[in-house]
């Protein structure tokens, strides 16, 4: 048990470690920087020397390795660096920006996950096979639709045409509620139907059927012996799609007009602001490696075969 | 009998709705059951056993329906009842021991609350009472301790002590009728035996009747009152079982009965066996396979295994699983290194043996694996299965591949029309022959069979151990094989290894393993075979012969 935590958590800052290469890699051989987008330009009227100064006073003129482990060693102490174009420090552009955008993402994957309990529960029951063959077409049609154009159908549904949401100064709720089902719509899709056919696979095993002998109504084994056997794969597919989830909230948030860290890659982005970016990669890879670290710690406690070693022989 | 029989099926047409065709599976049956009495549903594969055992549960597939006839409990008319209704009857009245106990535990609760269910469901009691209940029932299926068995998870249980949890389910609140759907098939012959009666005696105890649906005529003989003979759907002969083992009125009976691997019908002794020419030679065979957690442990699976197999025989290894016996024959055939030992097969010892080597012996020495449905490419035809194994070596001609090809389907009985086909339109039986052509095509001197028959109906399986020897005779080929089963073991093999915990116990021509065996363990198997009161029955001459299937 120990061995599989210790090897999980291992795994997940191996991630983490190849992500922050990778991405400072990337944006190294990135032409131009930051500091020639915004020092170069004309108005400015700095001579090559000043911007050569500028540049050492940033400590772009350093070699790469020692650049590399220069960033490497302020991350791991919190100092995410300053941010060029704002010539204030990234944390804090962090503090304002991420607070909103995980409020978002949360919300989404809260609402994703009931959106699919609900959808595969209802599709279970008699008299809704209708529900049942249309959500089993859905999905396919949900990938294939881009998060913005989601996005402004629901703003035109829901806001232009019926008036339910206000898009003028909308309330704190209010103005989450659309973004909210822009983003977890089109992940409850294909995760409703991965659970119905882990539930219609669980429900085909033999001691689904020994239940029913004992007397067991439909619904008592649907929630006690389906329900927990049909999650497990379920959740290892919500874990990958939360990083389509850390996607959509980028592009969600501009079609929103919502602050974030949306609007603050789009900014970084166009400046090559390459300290900006690299803490939203790797904030946006913990976010992803840390929800995947706590499906795989959960399978443990969902399924009892892999928390020990001991078993019998079978 | 009494005057209301506990169970009553009438005239019970069953049929199966594939697409938006009905297929009717079960025609106009009709059987009952006394209370206390056990009635064995017998049959092969597709003959509506388990389908009629289903609907006396109310259990039918989804796409199941009852189409006519009647299924009376004590007198009442169950047929039409709602699953609302059947909920209350099933486990307190009728309960149901299944077929595979690895898959028929759910993976993820543990034995006492999977027990607890039953009576949670039902309501007998507070949850002291039924905690309490449940310590009792496990502690009286054998399951000790039990406070400590409760608390365990089927994937902690070995496959006899699961049935055991299954068998505590089914007579927990003392139901009037136990439908036991191949209660045994999936377990070793020892632990069959246990289980078997164990279900006899709890049964013994509380005057429960059981219907028991099985395809091994022996377990049926053994544990019945009566037999239902099942065919196609149909009801082929019933009555009480001394009578039908005596005097079989159906030439399906009389089939089932000869097809039987019964311990009756050894194989006769056959000349050259005093030969010196050994076409396998295995000596002081070991393996060890490491045990995860400690470098330098490791469990002993195979030890000190040596035997002899004279070329144009058949030597076969026995044992349960867990045995040592796959690791066994895999080491003969190349696939993992022994940790010691010699295998010597035509005179090359194949432990020397590498790359390339070993992959060109293999052409020598070919297997056949248990299970036809997976052996088989699904998106392949028959002709190119049968085919590859001759692309693996030096080039042939397309026209002569094609021509040994359709040679070794004619040998093994299937018709140039298979060739085309693929392996989802064959049966099981036709699959094993595919397999063997497959195996057959190099010309092989040595052929390995893992369980081959051990999948198939009782009359596919003489079928197919008729056409392996056969072949041998034609083809001079040595076979080594592998069995849990005892009968069939009996039936084709010259010499025989009985393995037991990676060692062997036993071994010698058959007749002496069989007539005076060394170890307890030969004994305690050939005792817990069951049908040992099966009627030894020569084929009748009215007999029509064998058909292919």
């Amino acid at each position: 048990m120990v061995r599989y935590l210790l090897g999980r958590v291992g795994q997940a800052l191996a991630v983490l470690a190849l992500t922050f290469t990778a991405a400072f890699l990337l944006l190294q051989v990135l032409p131009g920087d930051a500091i020639m987008i915004k020092f170069m330009s004309p108005d400015m009227g700095l001579t090559a020397d000043q911007i050569a100064e500028i540049r050492a006073s940033y400590g772009a003129d350093r070699p790469l390795w020692e650049r590399y482990f220069t960033t490497v060693g302020n991350f791991l102490t919190g100092n995410f660096g300053i941010s060029i174009q704002a010539g204030v420090p990234v944390s804090q552009q962090l503090a304002t920006n991420l607070p909103p955008t995980l409020l978002l993402a949360s919300l989404a994957f809260a609402a994703a996950m009931i959106l699919t309990i609900i959808l595969a529960t209802v599709s279970n029951m008699v008299g809704m096979e209708w529900l049942r063959a249309g959500l089993q077409s859905l999905p396919s049609l949900f990938i294939s639709v881009p998060v913005f154009w989601l996005g402004i159908m629901l703003i035109q549904i829901f806001s232009f045409q019926l008036g339910l949401v206000s898009v003028i100064s909308p309330g704190p709720v209010e103005r989450l509620v659309l973004p909210v089902l822009t983003l977890a719509i089109p992940i409850s899709a294909p995760l409703a139907q991965i659970l119905m056919r882990n539930i219609d696979q669980v429900l085909a095993q033999p001691f689904v059927a020994v239940a029913r002998a004992k007397g067991a109504s439909r619904n008592w084994v649907l929630w006690r012996h389906v329900a927990r056997n049909a999650i497990m794969p379920t959740l290892t597919i919500a874990g990958v799609l939360f990083g389509e989830l850390l996607a959509g909230a980028v592009v969600t948030e501009a079609v929103f007009g919502l602050s974030g860290l949306g609007g603050l890659t789009y900014q970084a982005v166009g400046n090559h602001d390459t300290a900006v970016l690299q803490a939203i990669v790797v904030i946006s890879a913990l976010a992803f490696v840390t929800i995947n670290l706590i499906v795989d710690l959960l399978y443990p406690v969902l399924d009892p075969r892999l928390g020990s070693r001991s078993g019998a022989p079978a | 009998m009494t005057a209301t029989p506990l169970l009553q099926v009438d005239d019970l047409a069953i049929a199966y709705k594939t697409g938006e065709r009905e297929q009717r599976v079960v025609h106009g049956v009709s059987f009952s059951i006394a209370p206390g009495e056990v009635v064995a549903l017998v049959g092969e594969s597709g003959s509506g056993k388990t389908t009629t055992a289903q609907a006396t549960l109310g259990l039918l597939a989804g796409n199941g329906r009852v189409e006519s006839g009647t299924i009376r409990l004590n007198g009442t008319d169950i047929t039409h009842w709602s699953q609302k209704r059947l909920d209350s009857i099933r486990g307190a009245v009728v309960s149901l021991i299944p077929q595979d106990p690895g898959s028929s535990l759910n993976p993820v609760r543990t034995i006492g609350s999977q027990l607890a269910e039953v009576l949670q469901i039902h309501r007998r009691g507070d949850r002291k009472a039924i905690h309490a209940r449940v310590i009792e029932l496990l502690e009286r299926v054998g399951l000790t301790p039990a406070e400590m068995r409760a608390r365990q998870y089927p994937h902690e249980l070995s496959g006899g002590m699961k049935q055991r949890v299954l068998i505590a389910i089914a007579v927990a609140l003392n139901p009037a009728l136990i439908v036991a759907d191949e209660p045994t098939s999936a377990l070793d012959v020892t632990v069959q035996r246990r289980i078997l009666d164990l279900i006899d005696e709890l049964r013994r105890e509380s005057g429960t009747a059981v219907l028991l649906v099985t395809h091994d005529l022996g377990v049926a003989a053994d544990r019945a009152d009566r037999l239902v003979v099942l065919q196609n759907g149909r009801i082929q002969e019933q009555g009480p079982v001394k009578d039908m083992l005596a005097a079989p009125r159906s030439a399906y009976t009389r089939r089932l009965l000869a097809d039987a691997p019964s311990l009756g019908k050894p194989r006769p002794a056959r000349p050259g066996i005093e030969s010196r020419d050994f076409a396998i030679e295995v000596t002081g065979l070991t393996h060890d396979f490491p045990v995860s957690g400690g470098e330098s442990r490791s469990f002993r699976a195979i030890d000190d295994l040596s035997f002899r197999v004279r070329r144009g025989t058949t030597h076969a290894i026995v044992g349960e699983s867990g045995s040592g016996k796959t690791t066994a024959i895999r080491s003969v055939v190349g696939f993992i290194k022994p940790t010691a030992g010699r295998i010597l097969v035509d005179g090359v010892d194949l432990t020397t043996l590498k790359g390339e080597k070993l992959r060109q012996f293999r052409k020598h020495i070919q297997l056949v694996y248990q299970n036809p449905f997976g052996s088989l490419d699904p998106r392949q035809t028959i002709a190119r299965i049968v085919e590859e194994p001759l692309l693996n070596f030096e080039p042939i001609p397309a026209a002569d591949r094609a021509r040994k090809v359709r040679d070794m389907m004619a040998r093994v009985g299937l018709s140039e029309s298979f060739l085309e086909r693929q392996p989802r339109a064959l049966s099981g039986g036709q699959r094993q022959r595919v397999a063997i052509a497959r195996a057959l095509v190099l010309d092989p001197r040595v052929l390995v069979l893992d369980e081959a028959v051990s999948a198939l109906d009782v009359t596919v399986q003489a079928q197919i151990l008729s056409l392996l020897d056969e072949l041998q005779k034609t083809l001079g080929l040595t076979y080594l094989f592998v069995s849990h089963d005892l009968a069939v073991v009996r039936q084709i093999s010259d010499t025989v290894s009985v393995m037991h915990k990676g060692r062997q116990v036993d071994g010698g021509p058959i007749e002496t393993v069989f007539g005076r065996p060394d170890s307890a363990y030969t004994r305690e198997l050939i005792d817990a075979i069951p049908g040992r009161g099966l009627p030894v029955l020569a084929v009748p001459p009215e007999l029509p012969p064998r058909l292919s299937p």
